[in-house]
């Protein structure tokens, strides 16, 4: 058994208008402060206004959230009891929007053990809407929330099917202003949950479709969209994708590429989708290695040369590569400016953190300590991988 | 010879796979928690064998007759084809568990935390020649 959830997904020009059509009394923002600088609060309040609600303001979210961040939005939330909650922002503000309405709703619950195994029972009190301003980690359409554990030092990536949110608004004025930086990580991130998701074990018939469309609309659009932010036709696609994404990974799972991009994340502080993007092309050459993949499906859907599947997988690897040099992604975490003694110090940490990463599991060949550390070095260096 | 699933003899073999690979006692150095591993069969009756994990070793393993013996920290159960299709390492144990082919009790958040060491605790298993009742 699976279960493949979404939520009402209202997206494309004007797509925040449709809050006002929200039935309430009062709305909670679990946010971060830019998003307050930006008038982007204010600008959804604003609607919020014309449908009635009042609405109040925790916009204290990091960028990697942490469990006790989770606890004091969770908090205020209780003592302003609103019936809808909106997480607006980049991952870290939705997921931490997901994480703080289960605390609020189930407040015995520990965000620590959210599980898919275990009924909450959410929604007696509130209602979740996401409202994403990257376009990237898809939290706007995924039941994942990744959290950090201070206290521990590791991120804690779970989720819970209820905890999809209720409604996602993906309005693409909302990303215009994204520097090109964060459009080129964010935009590798999308690539990266699509090819996973599409490879990952769980993989299944509900998400294939949304993984091939979110890959071929990343090649189409996300080179425009970095090259020039005010190209609108390609933030919009860009926006969407994410989403599409979202759906197709967050109903199959992601897998290698995610292990060692948290692994790397947490240890040298590397953005999520610079770390993942880095990754892919490598896993994509380790996971082929073993035998029967799936990615000469993908390279088939983007017209690259699919006759088996290395020639797929090679052929996809090669314009992963070429679409990082377009939108000057680093190719190797040399390049990241990571020294090779620290690198090589930090190696065993790195395995671990990858070990204990649940994605681990999902992807069609396992890696073994071995492989977690040559592949790791390959990434380093930049080398190809031939085993 | 194989050794029927669940019983006594297959609860002492598990425990001497496990506490022979070092893999295991390596990702499971840190684990403290025990389990009841719960057969559902055909027939609506069950098998459990109870299994204390500690810092990599197997201290104990055991058919359990009477659930109230012991109270352990987690409980994994499932039906006969949902074992085998683990043991025979056609599903890895996370996936069986969150599509819901073997269900846990217990908190899913510590287990998924420990992924490696799960994969070696099924490594182990598979070395025990088992049959499976039809
Ligand atoms: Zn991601």
């Amino acid at each position: 058994m699976w279960i493949f959830s979404s939520p009402r997904i209202v997206f494309g020009e004007d797509a925040l208008n449709y809050l006002e059509e929200l039935r309430g009394r009062r709305a909670f923002f679990v946010t971060d402060a830019n998003m307050v600088r930006l008038g982007f609060v204010e600008r959804v309040q604003k609607h919020l206004r014309a449908a009635g609600l009042e609405s109040a303001v925790f916009a204290d979210v990091e960028p990697e959230p942490s469990l006790q961040t989770v606890r004091r939005a969770a908090e205020q939330m209780a003592q302003y009891q609103p019936d809808w909650v909106i997480g607006l922002g980049g991952g870290s503000a939705m997921d931490a929007a997901k994480a703080a309405w289960l605390l609020y709703e189930c407040p015995t619950a520990d965000p620590a053990a959210i599980n898919p195994m275990e009924t909450y029972g959410l929604r007696q009190k509130a209602r979740l809407v996401a409202i994403p301003t990257t376009s990237g980690t898809g939290s706007e359409t995924t039941w994942a929330t990744v959290l950090t554990d201070t206290d521990i030092g590791m991120k804690l990536s779970m989720g819970t099917h209820e905890l999809t949110p209720d409604l996602a608004i993906v309005d693409p004025s909302l990303v215009t202003s994204m520097p090109p930086r964060i459009t080129a990580d964010t935009g590798m991130d999308v690539l990266t949950h699509a090819v996973e998701g599409y490879t990952s074990t769980m993989h299944n018939d509900f998400s294939d479709g949304l993984c091939l469309k979110a890959t071929a609309l990343v090649f189409q659009y996300l080179p425009r969209a970095y090259a020039n932010g005010q190209d609108m036709e390609a933030r919009e696609h860009m926006h969407n994708a994410a989403s599409i994404a979202g759906l197709g990974f967050g109903n199959s799972m992601a897998a290698l590429a995610h292990a060692m991009g948290h692994s790397l994340g947490a240890v040298f502080h590397v953005p999520h989708g610079r770390s993942v993007g880095l990754f892919l092309p490598y896993v994509i050459e380790f996971t082929a290695n073993g035998g029967g993949t799936r990615y000469a499906d993908i390279a088939k859907f983007l017209d690259l040369p699919a006759e088996d599947e290395a020639q797929g997988a090679a052929s996809l690897v090669a314009a992963i590569r070429d679409l990082q040099r377009r939108i000057d992604f680093a190719t190797s975490v040399q390049q990241l400016g990571v020294d090779r003694e620290d690198f090589e110090a930090a190696l065993p940490k790195l395995i671990a953190n990858a070990e204990a990463d649940n994605q681990l599991f999902f992807n069609a060949r396992f890696a073994n300590s071995e492989d977690l550390a040559k592949l790791f070095m390959c990434a380093y260096e930049g080398r190809s991988v031939d085993f | 010879m194989a050794i029927p699933f669940m019983s006594e003899e297959w609860a002492v073999a598990l425990k001497d796979a496990i506490n022979t690979n070092d893999a295991y006692r390596e990702a499971a150095a840190t684990w403290e928690g025990d389990f009841y591993f719960i057969a559902e069969l055909g027939d609506g009756s069950t098998k459990t064998i109870y299994l204390d994990l500690w810092h990599g070793e197997c201290r104990d393993a055991f058919v359990v007759n009477d659930a109230s013996v012991k109270t352990p920290e987690f409980e994994v159960s499932g039906k006969i084809p949902a074992w085998k299709k683990v043991l025979a390492k056609q599903v890895d144990p996370i996936q069986a568990l969150i599509t819901r082919q073997l269900k846990l009790k217990g908190n899913m958040a510590k287990v998924l935390r420990a992924v490696k060491a799960a994969q070696e605790l099924v490594n182990s298993a598979t070395k025990v020649p088992t049959e499976f009742p039809e």
